[in-house]
């Protein structure tokens, strides 16, 4: 338990705090398939995680465990210095933890600001009947979150399409407003699945900016997968490498660049 | 109004009119700024304070008298009050552009030598610090923004709140400093120093003066009767001269409120959400909403685009006669006599709209009993049945009409309703794009002004607009031809000097105070109304000493709302030729609609199509240059359209996007070869900056083609005598 208390300094001089989620020996199957061997690592407050690994590595997968959508068949996820019993996904939302897609799971027909008024879901504590009759305290309450939500809007500079369909947005911009959304949620661990994929250097560069400004500015945990290595190296702290379901690195970006199996499973070499 | 009277006397500088108007308007809305998708405003009172917190922050710095603070940011309450801060402090403000790229705010840091400089967010901070080692005089930097910047060093940087905030803690301190800095201003002292964008060469720092600033600002608020009433969109760089006349000198005089938008992305939006009743707007911003309007009325149903094209048509004649705003003095309450007008008025309506009914009616039965089948291909309405009411009143009517159905509508959704008084200057408006906002009933003006003269050398006047001439001398200015049709100015708004360049200074303004602008014009008989041809510098000789005036062709050229960049050449050569630019929202929906697929802008401009399509333009310019018997020279002979944009990132025009022409004859040099020597098609490289500053390169081949000359008509005369 000591690991809790104790931090470390990033080279560009952030406090990073102990221990906000551990996984331990977590494995994930589905059927025959085995798609998380046994893997341990940690998550420290404040910090920006990476996971990468090839195509089919299992970094989803793990997101999912992460995240509560999948339980996993063996291993306990620690949240907070508790055991996280199997929860559903809305549980694991109201513990803290929000996330974006790969693949764009906005509501199209609904504006940007209320896809991302629907991130602050969990925050509200008025009833369906008072919320649908506009009645009692529902009316002050969405005030104060509109307030928040203007607040994200204007950190991620979507001033523009506030009252735009998100079906009318191009991809870059849709990805911006699903982070809008994860953070509308006040979350303690943000997940992005894949951020920056399918984007253009301009776009990627925004995208940086942005989980660079959210993690500074709002302290938020995070924790992302991606592809590109570059930003990966750039971005992240400590990065958690993953091939065919087992973890082959853990530790900083420079370390992880250095260590052989990590080169091995990116530049292929023959499995035994 | 004698107090007042007295009060106008002695406000000799921004702050001493900040302080009139506080006690004029105390409580009235001063600034808005939307932010958190909310408009917040500030009264008269509430700036004044915010600005006195500030400039005595400024005096926490150190700032003394004569410094320069550089403001480097988008239109924000905050920038524009450090502007009139600094004033306080007995410093100068100099506003720069926004969009500069590190190099050329590297030049204007230095050349200024400003020790202070307030950044409106991370980006302008970034620019600042990357040049930092090249100027010398910066001790401080202060942005608005605190977004981004934690991780900065703070040795010598803070966020402007701290800085006011620190002003409000030293309160008693710099009280009597302030009083006494603020009492030493007057009419002789700098009120703000801007760089001129630079056509040619460094950019010079124009020095203006509170007299400059006021006076003009007077004069003209007295010609648009503007006052307290008014809203303005503040939406123009700060460091061009007319955002500062209208968004500081006018505001301060007349005392109106000036609304920032939320970011320069959402200005439409919040222009909507304003709907300012004083606009300034470069052509450009017309023809782009005037585009707009025309895609999306190309996209509309077939009722909506029969009755637009029917009352825009109706439009072009009568706006001018029943649109327009009229300027009335306020009165508390109606007369009787008025609410006699009011209901003739109601009842005549009510009449028309009965009339024309009826009138539609029973032309419908006459066409019925014609063309029992397909009475619907003969039913036109085509001059009146019955004519109950005479021609001058059914034509309000029927404009009326329009307003209602179209005109509001539409004014309403470009956020133009209330507008009392707009300008367009800067460029030639193209006359269609004009006659279109006019017929609107939009009191679109034009004006001709320099940043040298604080913007107003001429102005149109209510009821004397045309689309072809700037019209008449503001008041106070004096405008004189020269022998070579240089048109020279003298006016108390003419600057002082240019700061540290007394050789520029007095090859500008004479000993008697004329400032030549390098603009070529003529004076209409008749009207007294000016009008400027080109640049004088630009007007040249062709080969066989005929008159070569580039920019007359390019204006033609750049009405079509196809075109959105051209650049004649043909001074000392026997024909002329053309580079065009085509404007990307116009051409590609009109690829979307005629099935041209186009993967970038280069495929697009090399399309045979888009060729096709701009060798008719040039065809038609041609013909109507061909009438006139001066330029019928500069017919355009050979055509290339570019491979890319003409950008300011590049050097080849200014920030305020006027063409470079010697960057472009220098840069596209094979391009322009190839135009006279015959080929059709070229091979070629071009180095492009991104916006970051990174370079790269183009390569493109690009076709040449030819268009058609038509006769000219003076030249056979010339023959015959």
């Amino acid at each position: 338990m000591k690991d809790m208390v104790e931090g470390y300094t990033t080279p560009d001089g952030r406090q990073i705090g102990g221990v906000l989620m551990e996984l331990k020996n977590i494995t994930l199957r589905f059927g025959g398939v085995v798609a998380i061997k046994d893997i341990s690592f940690d998550i420290r407050e404040g910090e920006i995680r990476a996971i990468i690994g090839p195509n089919g590595a299992g970094k989803s997968s793990m997101l999912n465990v992460i995240s509560g959508f999948y339980v996993p068949t063996e291993g306990e996820v620690w949240f907070h210095g508790q055991k996280r019993p199997a929860m559903r996904p809305y549980q694991v939302a109201r513990l803290g933890i929000a996330r974006t897609f790969q693949n764009i799971a906005l509501f199209d027909g609904m504006s940007v600001l209320d896809n991302i008024m629907t991130g602050r879901l969990t925050l509200m504590k008025s009833g369906l009947l008072s919320q649908a009759m506009w009645w009692g305290s529902a009316a002050a309450e969405e005030n104060e979150h509109r307030e928040k939500v203007e607040k994200i809007i204007d950190f991620l500079e979507i001033q523009n399409i506030r009252k735009t369909p998100v079906g009318r947005l191009p991809y870059g911009l849709k990805k911006r407003v699903e982070l809008a959304r994860a953070l509308a949620a006040e979350p303690k661990i943000l997940l992005l699945d894949e951020p920056m994929a399918g984007m253009n250097v301009e776009e990627k560069e925004d995208m940086c900016r942005f989980i660079l400004d959210v993690n500074d500015e709002f302290g938020t945990t995070t924790v992302l997968i991606e592809h590109d290595m570059g930003v990966v190296m750039d971005l992240s702290d400590r990065v958690v490498v993953m091939d065919y379901g087992r973890k082959i690195g853990d530790g900083p970006p420079d370390e992880v660049r250095n260590n052989q199996d990590v080169i091995d499973a990116y530049l292929g070499v023959a499995h035994d | 109004m004698a107090d007042h009277g007295a009060a106008e006397q002695s406000a000799q500088s921004i702050p001493a009119l900040l302080a009139r108007n506080v006690e004029r308007f105390g409580s009235r809305p001063a600034y808005r700024e939307k932010e958190f998708g909310i408009w917040q405003s500030w009264t008269w009172a509430e700036a004044a304070d915010e600005i006195r917190a500030m400039a005595m922050g400024f005096l926490s710095l150190g700032v003394e008298r004569g410094d320069h603070i550089a403001i480097i940011g988008r239109n924000r309450p905050a920038h524009y009050w450090a502007m009139v801060a600094a004033q306080m402090c007995g410093a100068v403000p100099v506003p720069l552009y926004q969009d500069a790229v590190a190099e050329e705010m590297a030049y204007v840091l230095e050349h200024c030598g400003a020790r202070f400089v307030v950044c409106g967010d991370q980006e302008q901070v970034d620019k600042v610090v990357e040049v930092e080692d090249r100027i010398h005089h910066i001790q401080h930097v202060m942005y608005t923004d605190k977004r981004g910047m934690r991780k900065y060093d703070h040795s010598r940087m803070n966020a402007l709140d701290d800085i006011i905030a620190e002003g409000k803690a030293g309160h008693f301190r710099y009280e009597g400093e302030i009083e006494k800095r603020v009492a030493e201003l007057n009419y002789d002292s700098t009120c703000v120093m801007l760089y001129t964008s630079g056509t040619t060469g460094k950019p010079k720092g124009v020095v203006l003066s509170n007299r400059n600033i006021i006076e003009t600002a007077k004069n003209s608020a007295a010609f648009d009767h503007l006052g307290p009433d008014e809203d303005v969109l503040a939406y123009l760089p700060m460091a061009w001269v007319g955002d500062f006349i209208f968004s500081i000198g006018q505001a301060m005089v007349a005392g109106f409120c000036v609304n920032c938008p939320e970011s320069p992305e959402t200005m439409m939006t919040d222009l909507r959400e304003i709907g300012p009743t004083y606009f300034f707007a470069p052509p450009r911003i017309f023809e782009t909403m005037l585009t707009n309007v025309m895609i999306r009325m190309e996209d509309a149903g077939d009722l909506k685009h029969g009755l637009f094209k029917h009352f825009m048509e109706y439009a072009k004649g009568t706006g001018e006669e029943f649109g327009m705003p009229r300027y009335r003095v306020k009165r508390s309450k109606p007369t009787l006599r008025r609410r006699f007008r009011w209901a003739y008025r109601f009842s005549m309506g009510i009449g028309f709209a009965f009339e024309t009914m009826v009138e539609n009616a029973v032309r419908l039965a006459i066409v019925r009993l014609r063309h029992p089948m397909e009475h619907r291909k003969y039913f036109k309405a085509k001059g009146p049945l019955l004519n109950i009411y005479p021609q001058p009143l059914r034509d309000y009517f029927n404009y009326r009409t329009g307003d209602v159905t179209i005109y509001a509508p539409l004014k309403n959704t470009l956020g133009l309703s209330r507008i009392r008084v707009a300008y367009t200057a800067g460029e030639a408006i193209g006359p269609e794009i004009f006659e279109f906002y006019r017929s609107l009933g939009i009191n679109l003006k034009q004006l001709y002004g320099q940043t040298e003269a604080s913007v107003f050398i001429t102005q149109q006047p209510d009821g004397q607009v045309r689309a072809d001439t700037v019209g008449v001398p503001s008041p106070g200015v004096e405008v004189k031809i020269a022998e070579n049709g240089e048109v020279f100015y003298r006016s108390p708004g003419t600057f002082v000097e240019y700061y540290n360049n007394p050789e520029s200074t007095a090859s500008t303004k004479d000993a008697e105070g004329w400032v030549a602008t390098g603009d070529a014009g003529f004076f209409e008989e008749g009207t007294g109304h000016l009008r400027i041809i080109d640049r004088a510098k630009d007007v040249g000789k062709m080969a066989d000493g005929r008159l070569f005036a580039p920019k007359y062709v390019e204006n033609k050229l750049k009405f079509y709302p196809n075109i959105l960049e051209a650049v004649v050449f043909g001074a000392d050569r026997d024909r002329c030729t053309a580079f065009i630019n085509i404007d990307l929202t116009a051409v590609g929906n009109w690829a979307e609609r005629n099935n041209i697929a186009y993967a970038s802008y280069q495929e697009l401009a090399g399309h045979p199509r888009v060729y096709e399509m701009i060798r008719e333009h040039i065809n038609e310019v041609n013909a109507s240059v061909a009438q006139d018997p001066m330029l019928s020279g500069c017919q355009i002979h050979r055509f290339l359209v570019l491979h890319k944009e003409l950008d300011a990132d590049d050097g080849e025009m200014t920030r305020t996007r006027k063409v470079r022409r010697n960057v472009i004859a220098e840069k596209f040099a094979d391009l322009i070869g190839a135009l006279y020597d015959g080929s059709t098609s070229i091979y070629t490289e071009t180095e492009v900056t991104y916006e970051d500053g990174r370079k790269g390169a183009i390569k493109a081949t690009l076709r040449i083609e030819d268009a058609t000359v038509a006769p000219e008509a003076h030249a056979h005369r010339e023959a015959a005598e």
